[in-house]
């Protein structure tokens, strides 16, 4: 405190603005971000001890545990697997998602499309659902015996798959998320698109060029960075899916209650009551959560950026 | 200059602070000399109306007023309730408390002990097996038993009269009847193997003879995987396969679908079961009618429970005393009782008010007068079962243990699915630090 009255006497305005602009930032991210992370880290590194029966007064107390709810974390064989099948999920999710909503913006952008408005609209609304709700209706539709799919199916014979079934469940949960998605990454796209200069696509076209090499050879380079950067926020979304299985699961045998990562830290935490290990669990998906999106930045950066940076 | 003026303010706060709390130090020992304060007690309950039965006890009691707090269910309490202990406050005075709860709650020091707080008599209020579960077979007790769920078989008169089928009085007969059914009709099923109801499978082992856990000095020991439930998952496990019992869970929309189209025409349930039936399938009302369960030896029948709660005092409590007072009335006293019943609709453990609470049947199972004589019959033989410290880590083991055996239809896959709850719930107790046998 002395220090800083001196040196606000002596230099007055310089030295303490940028400070005054940093602190309500600094204090929001210390406040909301680094302390619950700092709290989350220190928690990971505890455990609950019982003793004898524990029953009563004084039969646990927090102890230390070093890194062992970590090791824990890492070697629990439903943790890997939820992994993988967040994995998988990804790889379903992402691309389908992406690839559509590419699709949508480029079609949309195309000089002959009709009913912009009202399409751009109708590919957006679902993501205005929130995502137990959009779970919830996806249920109903799924179960064989209350969809009208398989009831309109069964009456023209062609039986349809049960998406709940232990193959395909993975599917059904992907496609609320596709549902959802598109139109949020559709917009981003599209509204990129926009700013392209109508000046190119002319001279695009005195050179011959298509709507479909328009698309491919000047749109699509040109929206790269909303690209990644949507891709980016699929990528996190999809290692942090919850709502969508934790809805289905009341109505199926196929998705367990460590689905995914974070439906595991949800079990840990409020089913067994075992906030240390729920704790290291959020600790490792939130670093490979950083080391992911951070990764996948600096691979593609020098590419996508290249220009601006020059 | 700006500075100065804060440290004035600071300073004149700090001063300000002082004296109040001079204040509030000197009024305190004014406050106990004087007439004794109103109490104030909130209660998280999720059973309906309650706040209509508490408003009796309010208007009688002016000096211990009960505010009733709504909650979600079971589970959601026992979170919140566990996340405000670990706070160090805002737990409620008064808790409903499912019986297989209890041992978590008492585990995580969330219930308050109420030995010689309650009448000497309370406890002949109750089945001992019901009271039992309140006091963990300790000296202490967590709790005063309000109502239990004794289980029965649940089915359509019209169907079982449509297919000539007999009530099943034994598992054997049982499982005959649902061949019977499925090969006259393989879109109908007796019933349906739901993973997702743990105290469902729990009150079908305790029938069959299962105590899961039990208190050997001062050790735990664990027997998910013992004789009775193996017998319990083997006969699961070869209807499922043999394609005889449905193998959805309960309570989703396919069920509720099933259960008024009449495809699902049976249903293990507890004594609540046409509160639910209501709901969930109001075009079948006339249609069902309860029997005792099936059983496993006819001549000494048995049944379980699924479901029940008792009425506790949380550990954060400032008057645990007029707490207890509370639950002692709202459990034992023929007033209570009957609006419990009547109100509540719930199904009262105390034994002298049940009869006269429950007089008439359910308005659902108006075709059966003798609804509640009969399910008091039945509430008599229920056996009795220990809850363990480590419940909610058994039950979702058996929500994801028995989802894939279900949906694999596998009745070698049944009984790796109790030898997998057996070693998760055992390897938990044992991590956890406690005592284990």
């Amino acid at each position: 405190m002395s220090t800083g009255s001196r040196a606000a006497t002596r230099r007055p305005r310089r030295s303490l603005a940028p400070y005054a602009f940093l602190a309500p930032a600094v204090l929001l991210f210390a406040a909301f971000l680094a302390l619950p992370i700092g709290y989350a880290v220190y928690l990971s590194l505890r455990t609950v001890k019982v003793r004898g029966l524990g029953l009563g007064k004084g039969s646990r107390e927090q102890v230390w545990a070093g890194l062992s709810n970590y090791s824990k974390a890492l070697t629990d064989p439903d943790f890997a697997a939820s992994v993988l099948r967040v994995a998988a999920y990804g790889v379903i999710v992402v691309p389908t998602m992406l690839g559509l909503a590419l699709l949508f913006a480029l079609l949309l952008d195309t000089p002959r499309a009709r009913a912009r408005k009202f399409s751009r609209l109708a590919i957006f609304l679902p993501y205005a659902v929130p995502a137990v709700i959009s779970s919830l209706l996806w249920g109903f539709l799924y179960l064989p015996s209350v969809s009208p799919f398989h009831h309109v199916a069964d009456r023209l014979g062609w039986p349809l798959p049960d998406l709940l079934s232990s193959g395909n469940v993975i599917f059904a949960v992907a496609n609320i998320a596709v549902w959802g998605g598109v139109g949020f990454n559709m917009v981003v796209i599209y509204t990129a698109l926009k700013a392209i200069p109508s000046e190119i696509y002319e001279a695009a076209e005195l050179d011959g060029c298509g709507q479909i090499a328009i698309a491919w050879r000047i749109k699509v380079p040109v929206v790269l960075p909303s690209l990644i950067m949507t891709f980016v926020f699929s990528l996190i979304a999809t290692l942090q899916v919850f709502a969508e299985p934790v809805t289905l699961r009341p109505l199926t045998n196929t998705i367990s209650s460590t689905w995914t990562p974070l439906m595991k830290v949800y079990r840990d935490a409020f089913t067994r009551d075992d906030l240390h290990s729920a704790a290291a669990t959020s600790v490792i998906l939130a670093f490979a959560t950083f080391v992911l999106s951070y990764g996948f930045l600096r691979l593609v950066q020098s590419r996508a950026f290249g220009q601006e940076n020059r | 200059m700006r500075r100065h003026i804060g440290l004035g303010l600071t300073a004149f706060a700090a001063a300000a602070a002082l004296l109040l709390a001079g204040c509030s130090g000197s009024d305190e020992p004014a406050a106990e000399q004087g007439p004794k304060e109103n109490v104030k007690l909130t209660f998280w309950t999720w059973a309906p109306n309650m706040d209509k039965v508490v408003a009796t006890w309010n208007a009688a009691h002016p000096e211990i007023q009960v505010t009733v707090n709504k909650q979600d269910g079971g589970d959601p309490a026992v979170t919140k309730l566990l996340t405000a202990i670990k706070a160090g406050s805002g737990a409620p005075d008064v808790m409903q408390a499912e019986y297989q709860k209890i041992p978590t709650l008492v585990s995580a020091d969330a219930l308050a002990d109420l030995t010689g707080k309650l009448d000497q008599g309370t406890a002949g209020h109750f089945p001992e097996t019901v009271w039992k579960s309140v006091t963990l077979g300790t000296d202490a007790v967590y709790g005063v038993p309000q109502d239990s769920g004794p289980m029965q078989f649940y089915y359509r008169t019209d169907i079982f009269k449509q297919y000539g089928l007999q009530v099943p009085t034994t598992w054997d007969e049982y499982a005959q009847v649902a061949r019977k059914l499925h090969a006259a009709d393989p879109k109908k099923y007796l019933g349906t193997f739901s993973a997702n109801d743990p105290g469902w499978f729990a009150g079908l082992a305790q029938q069959a003879g299962a105590s899961w856990w039990s208190i050997d000095g001062e050790s735990w020991s664990v027997s998910v995987d013992d004789e009775p439930t193996v017998k319990v998952a083997d006969f699961w496990g070869g209807l499922v396969q043999d394609g005889v019992i449905d193998n959805k869970p309960m309570y989703t929309p396919e069920w509720n679908a099933a259960l008024n189209n009449g495809t699902q025409v049976g249903w293990l349930s507890a004594i609540w079961a046409p509160g639910v039936l209501e709901g969930n399938a109001a075009a079948t009302k006339g249609k069902w009618a309860m029997a005792p369960m099936p059983q496993w030896t006819p001549d000494q029948p048995a049944t379980g429970n699924w479901g029940g709660s008792a009425t506790s005092v949380t550990s954060q409590s400032k008057h645990p005393a007029e707490a207890a007072k509370f639950i002692e009335w709202l459990n034992t006293s023929p007033e209570a009782v009957t609006a419990l019943a009547k109100v509540s609709g719930v199904y009262p453990s105390d034994q002298p008010g049940q009869a006269a609470a429950l007089s008439a049947p359910p308005a659902f199972f108006a075709n059966q007068p003798d609804f509640y004589p009969k399910a008091a019959e039945i509430a008599k033989t229920a056996r009795s079962f220990t809850f363990g410290p480590n419940v909610n880590v058994a039950y979702s083991a058996y929500t994801d243990e028995f989802g894939k055996a279900a949906q694999a239809k596998s009745k070698a896959g049944f009984t790796a699915a109790i030898k997998a709850m057996q070693t998760t719930t055992l390897e938990n107790l044992k991590s956890s630090g406690f005592s284990v046998k």
